[in-house]
């Protein structure tokens, strides 16, 4: 579905991200790992048409979308989130997931229709008229999580959707993603929280300095030397060979 | 806008069309001019500016530029003022494509857009003060010929009701930005430009159609002017007052807000009445301009102190309180 090959970007003489290739086949959930300042978020960027990448390709249903500007990709069937979260601010929550939604149609009544479900499905459904700025770090992260799902992407970048959760909302969180997955939209997410990505994805990448280092099931990749020199030290990865926690 | 909002629109807009009925001097018909024209060019400004976030420091050149194309065509070409304005309207509109469509391409944005827009209105009034078909600094002064099809009236009244007509389909449009995808494309720009094209919005073409669309009214208003005073010169044109007397209603009423540059406006021309004849009254002032635009600069300064959405702002927040008790 997804297939990017040879990806480089550099600012200046710092190579965030070079010859990085990953594939995302339909119904799967995949996740992208790595230190900070990996290049993870670059990495998403490129795809998503924000930032034009240096040289390789980004393919999206054997279409060549390399280097086309945000709202084709959107129109694609691509939708991303932010790391740090980009509400509306002055805008309620319903109006925030409408802007989603409007990407599908011209009429106001389904526009509003279609965002009082995904917000609902979110759990957003108690909080339509709130003000995007009032809502706390959690609701935050569910109204971008609304908002991308609104526009009714086909592939759902999710940029560390979790960081800064309580363990009882990354639950929920994590709830939500299966559900989103199971209608069918494939998800590619960067995450930090290892119980997230063990429990979520059937495979992982492994960014470390702009290369990708490894491939393949979490549990797998945490036996890696190289992952655990270079990201998870060896605590966690021995807590990680035992398996998913009982959640 | 809900039912309440619409009850008080309706009951203003009735009020507005019997007000040449009560005050029939033509002291208060010129004085509802001035208040409803500056309204609608405060709405123009409001339609980039407050629902857009497309801050503009150089409206008044969508204003020039419409009073020069209708002018000039009458007087150069002899075409019938009410075919001009429409050449008027089309003149703002093409600017403001012009302008949005240079600007953003640039990636210029903020502050960098407003002194664009700013340079944008200097560069009007040089040109039209050396250019030979302005007339340079002397102005143009359309001959005096008041027939309805000159678009001249004999009585004040007739521009009153033309520019209360203008006022409200520039509320009508404002009122659609609040209620269709265009207007929550221009919202969720204006709030976070990134956020919205991750969404699949277009941002430049949204933002070029917007300013396309403030500067044709915006132009259009520009030949109501001439019309009326029979006279247009490069710092009435161009003059950075005008561009910061949009900005002003806009912002006192309630940037963003429909009924925002209205109630601005209206604001802004009492206290400008009020403190005219209380300079006249102090000793030792001889020309009260000055006071007024020293109260007006304090207004600004308290309402971006204490109401930063407006007065509008304040009625919401009273409503809301209301609601809670």
């Amino acid at each position: 579905m997804l297939e990017v090959s040879g990806l480089s970007k550099s600012f200046g003489g710092l190579a965030a991200i070079d010859r990085a290739s990953l594939e995302v086949a339909a119904d799967e959930i995949v996740a992208l790992i790595g230190p900070n300042g990996a290049g993870k978020t670059t990495l998403f960027a490129c795809v998503a048409g924000f930032l034009k990448p240096d040289t390789g390709s980004v393919r999206f249903l054997g279409r060549d979308v390399t280097g086309l500007p945000p709202h084709h990709i959107c129109a694609q069937g691509i939708a991303r989130t932010f790391q740090i979260a980009q509400p509306f601010a002055r805008l309620s929550v319903l109006e925030n997931v409408m802007v989603g939604a409007y990407h599908a149609t011209r009429l106001r009544r389904d526009a509003t229709a279609q965002a009082e479900v995904v917000a609902r499905q979110v759990g957003l459904g108690g909080q339509l008229d709130m003000r995007a700025d009032a809502l706390t770090l959690a609701g935050r992260k569910r109204l971008e999580l609304a908002r991308a799902l609104a526009t009714q992407p086909k592939l759902l970048l999710l940029d560390e959707v979790m960081a800064g959760l309580n363990p009882v909302e990354v639950e929920e969180i994590i709830g939500m993603v299966r559900k989103i997955h199971a209608t069918g939209v494939v998800i590619l997410l960067i995450e930090h929280v290892m119980q997230a990505v063990i429990s979520l994805a059937a495979r992982a990448y492994v960014l470390s300095n702009g290369r990708i280092i490894a491939n393949g099931s979490p549990t797998a990749i945490a036996g890696d030397p190289a992952v655990i020199d270079a990201y998870l030290g060896h605590g966690a990865a021995a807590r990680l060979k035992q398996g998913p926690p009982h959640a | 806008m809900t039912r309440r909002g619409l009850t008080l629109t309706g009951l203003s807009v009735l009020v507005l069309i019997a007000y040449p009925w009560v005050f029939s001097s033509n002291y208060a018909i010129n004085l509802g001019f001035l208040v409803l024209f500056a309204a609608y060019l405060g709405q123009t400004w409001n339609i980039a500016g407050g629902f857009a976030g497309q801050t503009s420091f150089g409206h008044v050149v969508f204003f020039g530029v419409g009073a020069y194309v209708s002018t000039i065509l009458q007087t150069a070409y002899g075409v019938n003022p009410w075919i001009a304005w429409l050449f008027a309207a089309l003149g703002g509109a093409l600017l403001g494509w012009i302008v949005g469509v240079l600007s953003y391409r640039a990636g210029l944005k903020g502050a960098y857009f407003a002194l664009i827009t700013l340079a944008v209105a200097e560069v009007g009034r040089i040109v039209a003060n050396s250019v030979p078909i302005t007339k340079g600094g002397l102005g143009i002064l359309l001959q005096a010929d008041p027939r309805p099809a000159n678009f001249q009236f004999r009585d004040p009244v007739w521009f009153y009701y033309i520019v209360l007509a203008l006022c409200l389909l520039s509320l009508l449009t404002a009122w659609q930005l609040t209620r269709t995808r265009f207007g929550a494309r221009l919202a969720a720009i204006r709030e976070n430009e990134d956020a919205a094209q991750a969404l699949g919005i277009d941002s430049l073409r949204e933002k070029v159609k917007c300013l396309t669309l403030s500067g044709g009214l915006c132009g259009a208003g520009g030949t109501v002017y001439v019309q009326k005073y029979l006279y247009i010169d490069p710092s009435i044109a161009f003059g950075v007052d005008k561009s910061v007397e949009m900005l002003l209603v806009s912002m006192i009423g309630g940037a963003g807000t429909v009924l925002g540059p209205l109630i601005g406006s209206g604001l802004l021309h009492v206290v400008g009445e009020v403190t005219r004849d209380l300079g006249n009254m102090l000793p030792g002032v001889s020309n009260a301009q000055p006071l007024s635009l020293i109260v007006y600069g304090a207004l600004l300064i308290a309402i971006v102190a204490w109401l930063p959405d407006g007065l509008m702002g304040l009625f919401r927040k009273r409503r809301k309180e209301a609601r809670r008790a």
